[in-house]
């Protein structure tokens, strides 16, 4: 009978195990080095066109180069590249979680309502100039928009700790919030004047043009913050994915966990989407890229995650600075032309078969 | 070696009791409990209560437990799931829960060895969706004993196996419980499995517990008539062991 098998042959699923984890850490060190290229390349783009080369002296040797390259490229195009690379990722860590913990692949802060909340709560205030929080009125527009996407993702969250409530009727209820908030958007763009109902059609299909140094750090502290209490919690994560059953038997508090991390995830989903409006794909597709990438071992699928998000708006960005000469396009609109053929290569590409 | 007893055990889903009354005598290390019992009859219920996944009236008694409150382990009868995991991943998982990022070549002998002895080393890194049911049972076997439990709580383990491998399963789990000092209940629909392989049986329909002994002593006519509302007997084979011969159901 077989269940006497030598041991002299027993290390190799070991071995074999190895060798796995280290194709993965390659994998995402790849990533990583396209995401920097990507950056590279992103901050070489503009209206004046500068090389690699330039872009690297001036990221380098600050002092040696141009005041005119410096100024650019520091004080224009980084916070701009940069927010690409927080917002993409903070999206895609947040869709990544939230399909975790759904046990959803369509789970993501657009299909939940986070978005279409954000964009609600910021056209309140171009359209109506109503401020939900009555502070820091110059900044009415984002701190709008993230009342409305925390009002959105806490909304969620005290209906998940309703007993009897499962993660279907979650995700139904996400889909309630996009509709609602849709509508209401709808309605308020009705009534604008056209000057307003330009700017909240600009805001919804969201854009990195917005971007400064303080909103490039705001989304880095919240995304440095929240990604080692998703970390610390890499088993219990995972095991979710094998069903809540199997999870508590592994002795993971699945309750609690999902509450604390749908807490934490909407945070991380509110402030970029109030910074930079609608970039819907992002939080969908990253997560889907990481897992057909390296799996849903949370130890490689969280920074996977982080990466394939970043890398997916930084490229993103540079595509809607080359599609017409001179002008950047809405980057909310071309991550979905960008991200689709690519998300397409990969799911009839690959062997994984994710949900 | 671990002890388990249960005393007035009874369970309830929000304020609707499902199972109450359990009492059982000592089940010691080493030895295999069949839980038996119809559709509905609250077998996984109860199994959840003693895992502490449940709360509820009575007192589940351990006695000899190294491991705390981590001695008892529950195997759930669902075995979905769509991760994108490989066997080997989904089985260091279930090992590396509580503990830090690094993986020790220790933890992984541990998982090669657990999966050599289930004879399911070939899939180790096929991906879980790919697996048949069957080959998704072995794996939960390994998920729940490569946590070395004391006392394993097993919810219809092989209930979609095929003959061979019922057989080799509960030979396994009946040999593994008698090296390790583990008690090993299983949740059993094949009554002929109970006999030949469980020392002790608990009937329960229900939610109530309707007899708990012996296995020879428990399966009788007289309980498959009430229980199962089958007309049954249990003769000696040609060699001596107690087998189960259903004529119908009954009247
Ligand atoms: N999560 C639940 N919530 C409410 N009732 C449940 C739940 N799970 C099971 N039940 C009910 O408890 C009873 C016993 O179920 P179960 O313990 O799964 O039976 P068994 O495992 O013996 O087939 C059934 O009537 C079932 O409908
Ligand atoms: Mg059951």
């Amino acid at each position: 009978m077989s269940i006497l098998t030598s041991p002299a042959t027993i290390h190799v699923g070991r071995e074999h195990y190895r060798v796995l984890a280290l194709r993965r850490i390659a994998l995402l060190l790849l990533l990583a080095a396209a995401l920097f290229a990507s950056v590279c390349v992103d901050m070489a783009l503009g209206p004046a066109n500068y090389t690699i080369g330039e872009v690297l002296s001036a990221l380098f040797q600050a002092d040696q180069v141009s005041d005119q390259l410096r100024v650019v490229v520091w004080d224009i195009r980084m916070p701009i590249a940069l927010m690409a690379v927080t917002v993409g990722a903070s999206l895609s860590v947040a869709g990544a979680q939230m399909q975790t913990i759904l046990a959803n692949p369509l789970a993501s802060p657009f299909t939940l309502g986070i978005s279409a909340a954000a964009s609600f709560g910021a056209a309140l205030a171009l359209v109506a100039g109503m401020a939900i929080l009555p502070i820091a009125v110059n900044y009415m527009v984002p701190i709008n928009a993230f009342a409305m996407a925390m009002a959105a993702a806490l909304f969620i969250h005290f209906a998940s700790t309703l007993r009897g409530v499962t993660v279907e009727t979650i995700v139904l209820l996400g889909i309630a919030l996009v509709f609602t908030f849709n509508a209401l958007l709808a309605l308020l763009q009705y009534l604008a004047s056209e000057q307003a109902l330009a700017a909240v059609v600009f805001w919804t299909m969201g854009s990195l043009t917005k971007a400064t140094w303080p909103k490039v750090w705001i989304t880095a502290a919240v995304l440095v913050a929240t990604i080692p209490l998703f970390a610390r919690q890499a088993w219990a994560l995972t095991a979710l994915r094998l069903g809540e059953d199997k999870a508590a038997s592994f002795g993971v508090n699945v309750r609690s966990l999902r509450l604390r991390t749908m807490l934490t995830v909407s945070l991380l989903a509110a402030i970029p989407v109030s910074f930079v409006g609608t970039i819907g794909f992002v939080g969908l597709v990253g997560p889907h890229m990481a897992r057909m990438l390296v799996g849903e071992d949370q130890r490689f699928f969280l920074p996977a995650s982080v990466l394939c998000g970043a890398l997916l708006l930084s490229v993103t960005s540079v595509v809607s600075k080359t599609i017409l000469p001179g002008a950047i396009l809405p980057i909310g609109v071309i991550t979905a032309l960008v991200g689709v053929p690519f998300f397409f290569v990969l799911i009839f590409g690959s062997r994984r078969r994710a949900w | 070696m671990v002890a388990l007893a249960l005393q007035d055990v009874g369970a309830a889903y929000g304020k609707r009791p499902i199972v109450s009354g359990i009492t059982t005598e000592l089940l010691q290390g080493g030895s295999l409990t069949a839980l038996i019992g119809p559709n509905a009859a609250g077998k996984s219920t109860l199994f959840k209560r003693i895992a502490g996944l449940l709360s509820g009236p009575g007192t589940v008694h351990l006695t000899n437990a190294t491991s705390g409150k981590d001695a008892i382990r529950y195997m759930p009868q669902d075995t979905g799931g769509n991760a994108v995991l490989t066997v080997y991943e989904s089985v260091l998982l279930a090992a590396k829960q509580g503990s830090g990022w690094r993986v020790s070549d220790q933890e992984l002998a541990g998982i090669d060895e657990i999966l050599a002895a289930l004879d399911i080393k070939a899939l180790a890194f096929r991906e879980l969706g790919e697996l048949s049911g069957g080959q998704r049972q072995l794996v939960a076997i390994a998920q729940a004993l490569v946590r070395k439990p004391e006392v394993l709580l097993m919810d219809e383990p092989t209930s979609a196996l095929d003959l061979y491998r019922q057989i080799e399963v509960l030979a396994f789990m009946q040999r593994r419980a008698r090296s390790a000092g583990m008690a090993v209940l299983i949740a059993l629909h094949d009554l002929n499995h109970a006999l030949r392989y469980c020392d002790h049986t608990i009937v329960v329909a229900d939610g109530r517990m309707q007899a708990s002994g012996p296995t020879a002593e428990v399966i009788t006519p007289q309980m498959l008539r009430e229980i199962y509302r089958v007309e049954a007997r249990v003769e000696r084979c040609s060699r001596g062991r107690p087998v189960l011969i259903v004529d119908s159901t009954a009247a």
